[in-house]
């Protein structure tokens, strides 16, 4: 079961190895992990997606909990939040493909940012699948190097995740 | 005023009057400023493990924080057992280590080691300290953190260079609390602690399973005001010895793996569980689907992680133990439980004790019994004595026979089952306890892994008595090597080993052998009522196992009640 964990702690060094050595200490293993400061420059915001049965994520949950550092923890309801993935990534782009390639870009509401020759550079933000479903849509021109983020959610409504 | 002079003046203001450690090179400083610092007692132990867990010891038998001191590097990684130690026991605790001078950090300098890095998992929370101006404020934090809620060791981490610096400080100027992630539950959960009052009243065969939370939040009288009342027999683990009277008709002696027979019967066949400051430990639970497969579970404890971690719990009740046992024996009062409504438990309770009671096997062939030598031992202090142990054969002998009345009374590695640590602790306890009798009750191979203390004990004229159960085995895995490895005895035989008693005496001590019966009474008085620390080497029979035994990962079905 896919959870998406948002876990709210304090600013201060060494607090993303207590959070990550604790997953890996409770052998769970981290889809994607992204960390950066909030509205607050003295907390930190993690966005942590694991793929884990509902009580071990409980347990890791509570455990989390213990560390000194940490403030709060949501575990997003997926209909309950709003869910975006930044997807870099390098195309080949030929005379005859570069057409159908800014197509699928206008498509999917991605952005090209960078032009060469043979490449085109392309950013594109979405919810996970859909970053998949362009990322499989682009396979086909030939992938030189892609980069996502991982997830960033957020709870709907007027309050705070 | 020196920063290092600050350090203990803020470890003054929490109270503290008594530190262990070792000096080296990143903490001259500290010392330095130890030299003429009025107030503390510094106890110089001759390894940092040593030192890691006499202070464990001392806050075990104080209720105390226990401090220690260690140099950067190797004198750090020397205290990992030690913390990890006080981690899993929950024994609240401070490490303080220093570390090379900031300028040199990650540039893999003298004696320099990432002990915040290597210890992280093993805190309750840690500190590396980068500017004098958060010494006061992370002392008192280190402080507050390790004493309160569930207990444990926090580490903080002091670059030698900022030690030398000089600043201001105010005694009066205590700095704020600010840890916002930090807010431990004390007052349960009133219509938890209500629902937990009902289950308890309608059981018709109950059982307390109680922990060293008991003792930690000083519950004892609660607990047994709550026995008593509800008239409920109760199960102890090994760090819950002493929370409830084991010489009282309701007391079931130890559960688990070495426990009592009627201990595990009871806690099989009971429909309510109520356990309180314990964590289902696999020492405890064996099997966990076939562990109390009738049993409705109400869980206290005062860390949330720990509910529902191994076993699922029907009534789970986050808050202290104190608190919350309060609490229920008010409810419990209000359901007037009548004392006989369980009258056919208390029987099959009753004869399982009178069927299956631990046995003391008396001398044989004038071989000394090593669980008749505890008995003994037992029976000279009256009952009184703390008793830390080592860890082992004889660690589980001393928790099957030798009863304990009072909390903070039996010390013990317990979770992380570490050789080596009876003795330090012992003279860390004896520290803490001026004027009691603290025995270390001691395998041969344990001993063995820090005797060195033997100095410290004799230097600061700490009457310890190390009670060595000598078989010349590392026992018990000789006995797992017994009963599960086809007597495969690799490597555990240590017959080569130090004359004991030279040994002590060498140190200044007094040593002293037994290997008759008939004497054995005789030495323990003397060697007891002796001022001097004193080490007596009981010559026990060579190949005794410890029983009862369930095999690991076993039920109560599984149980091995003695020798075949």
């Amino acid at each position: 079961m896919k959870h998406t964990l948002s876990v709210l702690v304090e600013n201060k060094p060494g607090v993303l190895t207590r959070v990550a050595g604790l997953f890996a200490r409770r052998g769970f293993n981290i889809d994607s992990l992204v960390v950066a400061e909030t509205e607050k420059p003295e907390l930190s915001r993690m966005t942590i997606a694991v793929d884990e049965q509902d009580q071990n994520v409980e347990q890791v949950t509570k455990q989390l909990h213990k560390l000194i550092n940490v403030l709060k923890i949501t575990d997003l309801d997926p209909a309950g939040s709003v869910e975006r993935e930044l997807l870099l990534i390098k195309v080949k782009a030929s005379g005859q493909t570069r057409g159908e390639i800014m197509q699928m870009v206008e498509i999917f509401g991605a952005r090209i940012v960078d032009v060469t020759a043979e490449v085109l550079l392309i950013e594109m933000t979405g919810p996970r699948e859909k970053v998949g479903a362009f990322i499989d849509v682009l396979a086909p021109f030939g992938i030189v190097e892609q980069m996502r983020t991982g997830r960033l959610a957020m709870s709907r409504g007027r309050k705070a995740t | 005023m020196k920063a290092a002079r600050v350090i203990l003046e803020a470890l003054k203001r929490e109270g503290v009057d008594t530190i262990f450690g070792f000096p080296g090179g990143s903490v001259i400083p500290l010392y330095d400023a130890l030299y003429d610092c009025p107030g503390i007692t510094h106890i110089l132990a001759r390894h940092e493990q040593g030192a890691g867990h006499a202070a464990d010891g001392y806050a075990r038998a104080s209720g105390k924080v226990g401090v220690c001191i260690a140099t950067s590097g190797p004198g750090a990684t020397n205290l990992v057992t030690p913390i990890a130690n006080a981690y899993m026991d929950s024994v609240p605790m401070v490490a303080i280590t220093g570390q090379v001078s900031r300028h040199l950090i990650g540039l893999d300098s003298f004696q320099e080691a990432d002990v915040t890095g290597i210890t992280l998992p093993i805190v309750k929370h840690s500190y590396l300290i980068t500017s004098k101006d958060d010494i006061t404020r992370t002392i008192r934090e280190a402080f507050h953190i390790a004493s309160t809620g569930r207990p444990g060791p926090v580490v903080i981490d002091i670059p030698v260079d900022i030690m030398k610096e000089d600043m201001e400080f105010d005694p009066d100027d205590v700095p704020p609390l600010h840890l916002p992630g930090y807010k431990p539950t004390v007052k349960g959960h009133m219509k938890q602690i209500r629902e937990a009052a009902r289950v308890i009243a309608a059981a018709e065969r109950p059982v307390i399973y109680a922990g060293g939370g008991i003792i930690i939040s000083g519950a004892s009288q609660e607990l047994r005001e709550m026995a008593l009342y509800g008239h409920i027999p109760v199960v102890n683990t090994l760090t819950g010895k002493g929370g409830f009277p084991e010489d009282h008709e309701l007391s079931m002696g130890m559960v688990g793996m070495h426990g009592t027979p009627y201990a595990n019967y009871a806690l099989s066949q009971a429909d309510v569980i109520f356990a309180v400051g314990v964590r289902f430990d696999d020492r405890v639970t064996g099997k966990l689907d076939a562990f109390a497969p009738h049993a409705t579970f109400i869980h206290v404890d005062v860390d949330p992680a720990e509910i529902s971690k191994n076993v699922a719990i029907d009534v789970p009740i986050v808050g202290d133990a104190k608190w919350v046992l309060g609490e229920l024996i008010t409810e419990l009062r209000k359901l007037e439980l009548s004392p006989d409504r369980h009258l056919p438990w208390m029987e099959q309770v009753e004869s399982w004790k009178r069927d299956h009671p631990l046995i003391v096997r008396e001398p044989d062939n004038g071989e000394i019994m090593p669980e008749w030598a505890i008995h003994k031992i037992w029976q000279v202090t009256n009952g009184d004595a703390i008793v830390c142990t080592e860890v082992g054969q004889h660690q589980m002998w001393a928790a099957q026979h030798y009863l304990c009345r009072h909390p903070r009374q039996f010390i013990s590695s317990a979770g992380l089952g570490t050789m080596g640590f009876g003795f330090p602790a012992s003279i860390g306890a004896q520290v803490g306890s001026p004027g009691r009798l603290v025995i270390d009750i001691a395998g041969d191979g344990s001993f063995q892994m820090t005797l060195q203390e033997l100095a410290t004990a004799v230097q600061f004229r700490l009457p310890v008595k190390v009670c060595i159960m000598n078989n010349q085995w590392l026992g018990m895995v000789r006995q797992w090597q017994e009963l599960f490895w086809n007597s495969r005895y690799s490597q555990t035989c240590i017959e080569c080993q130090p004359d004991f008693v030279k040994l002590a005496e060498a140190y200044g001590a007094e040593g002293y052998r037994v290997s008759r019966p008939e004497d054995l009474e005789e030495t323990l008085r003397i060697a007891f009522a002796s001022p001097a620390p004193a080490v007596i080497d009981i010559r026990v029979k060579q190949e005794a196992n410890v029983y009862p035994m369930i095999p690991a990962g076993g039920t109560v079905h599984d149980m091995m009640e003695r020798e075949l």
